[in-house]
């Protein structure tokens, strides 16, 4: 299978780095915010972002998982249902600015949903988006991520693979464009 | 990703072990949805449910409709009491009549066993069996099973005893087939002429002596006697069904255990259950209505998503 790396370990370590250098010039020590990793694979890239934060501030983040299975306008319209996820948020969200976190942005149909199972813990000051990998010119959606680690132009016969070290049969953090399997 | 093998829930025969393990983890998110400050999520919202009642029910109609309704899935009710079928109409056509406009899930209980089987033959819609006579009640079972796997964290090797009116319950049937799919044993207790004639083909234990069945089990599922369902008489009276097999804090106390106890309602207090136990600790009865709810959530959202 063809597939060309857009991300590997050294350089995703440092877009991190950025990426919550970044969240800190807005977010100050978080005292008013929390982040929420969104379900099924957004939540390893919040982990990361949680523990890389406490490198630079000394408050601990509020971070939580979402997950919008119930939510998603793609119901009944797929050939298998998709498995809902365990969704932890121990905190409220009530007035507080709230950072959705995804590995990769493509239609933006899974932050609306996000957005409609995040309203069910209450309304938020403000709501922001990142994303590590945003897919250039493919939003079915008006939406748009705050924060994005890496634009990357591809074609809808290709997919982005995000691949985690300690997930199965994985030992470093890469991200690969690749074709889709026929 | 999971699919339920099943596009209709007419009984826990015709499931899997995984279908009742999807059905589980499914629930467990809906749990966790209906404890939310907002308790509806919009999943059903393209989709029409007939609640079909041929015979009374107040739970389990209330927890169809809620579990509907936290869905966001549009409702309409239907009882026979004060329907069509008095005039002589059959059940076919009565189906028929609702579904042609443009009902996509019939949720229905009837008097007669198979009833929901019959009607899967003649209809696409997606049909949920609400209780069949005396032959199944899936729903129930699967939320009686959800409620021990929460207690008691696995259903698997644990010994249950369904005690009472195993004759006449359609509850005892649908328990006994999870139960064992499952892993866990199964005894059934309750006066001889209340057990079925085939009891010893479903593989379960048969004891008489409710002391001895409470004794061997971990959890106690105690069933009411169906009045309404027995022409003939079973027992002398309900003052002595209540002496020999009604079940009292005394007695619980007097084993060498803590055991769970469970009902699946209408409790007749003072008949099979004293107070002292449906309202102790020991008892899950009001968390098996809870779980009821998620249960219903779980099983109209998996069989919406097999429709095509």
């Amino acid at each position: 299978m063809q597939r060309r790396l857009l991300l590997g370990q050294p350089q995703l370590a440092i877009t991190i780095g950025r990426l919550c250098q970044e969240l800190i010039e807005n977010h100050q020590n978080f005292e008013h915010s929390v982040i929420l990793g969104l379900q099924p694979r957004g939540i390893y890239l919040a982990d990361r972002i949680a523990a890389r934060l406490s490198d630079f501030i000394s408050t601990k983040v509020d971070l939580g998982y979402l997950d919008a299975t119930f939510y998603r306008d793609d119901f009944r319209r797929r050939d298998t249902p998709v498995k809902a996820n365990e969704t932890k948020i121990d905190f409220l969200i009530e007035g507080r600015k709230v950072i959705l976190v995804d590995d990769v942005f493509y239609t933006g149909r899974s932050v609306r949903a996000a957005m409609d199972a995040m309203i069910a813990f209450g309304r938020p000051a403000r709501v922001e988006l990142l994303t590590l990998v945003k897919r250039k010119y493919a939003a079915h959606v008006p939406i748009e991520p705050d924060y994005i680690g890496k634009d990357v132009n591809t074609l809808e016969s290709q997919q982005v693979v995000v691949e985690w070290e300690g997930q199965e049969g994985i030992t470093e953090d890469n991200i690969w464009l690749q074709n889709k399997e026929d | 990703m999971g699919q339920l093998s099943t596009k209709h829930l007419l009984g826990i025969k015709g499931l899997t072990a995984e279908d009742i393990q999807l059905i589980f983890e499914t629930a467990d998110e809906f749990k966790d949805v209906i404890n939310r400050p907002i308790k509806k999520v919009p999943s059903l919202r393209d989709i029409t449910i007939a609640n079909v009642f041929f015979e009374n029910s107040t739970r389990t109609k209330l927890s169809f409709e809620l579990a509907e309704k936290r869905l966001s899935a549009d409702v309409i009710n239907f009882s026979s009491g004060n329907s069509s079928v008095k005039k002589g109409e059959t059940l076919l056509d009565t189906v028929n009549n609702i579904l042609s406009m443009k009902v996509d899930m019939i949720v229905m209980r009837h008097s007669s066993p198979g009833a929901p089987h019959f009607l899967s033959n003649h209809i696409k819609a997606n049909i949920v069996n609400a209780g069949d006579g005396t032959h199944e009640h899936p729903t129930q079972a699967l939320l009686d099973t959800f409620s021990i796997r929460e207690k008691l964290g696995d259903v698997a090797g644990k010994k249950v005893a369904i005690i009472g009116d195993i004759l006449h319950s359609r509850v005892a049937l649908s328990n006994i087939f999870a139960l064992q799919k499952l892993g866990a044993e199964v005894m059934v207790c309750g006066p001889i002429t209340l057990l079925p004639k085939y009891i010893d083909s479903l593989g379960v234990k048969v004891e008489l002596d409710v002391r001895k069945a409470l004794q061997w089990c971990d959890v106690a599922n105690v069933l009411r006697i169906q009045l309404e369902r027995q022409h003939l008489k079973y027992f002398p009276s309900l003052r002595e069904y209540s002496l020999y097999y009604g079940i009292n804090k005394a007695l619980l106390n007097s084993l060498d255990k803590e055991i769970t106890v469970m009902h699946p309602g209408p409790i007749n207090r003072g008949v099979e259950l004293a107070s002292d136990v449906a309202d102790s600790d020991q008892a899950i009865i009001l968390n098996q209505v809870e779980n009821g709810v998620a249960i219903r959530m779980a099983v109209l959202y998996l069989l919406a998503s097999v429709s095509k």
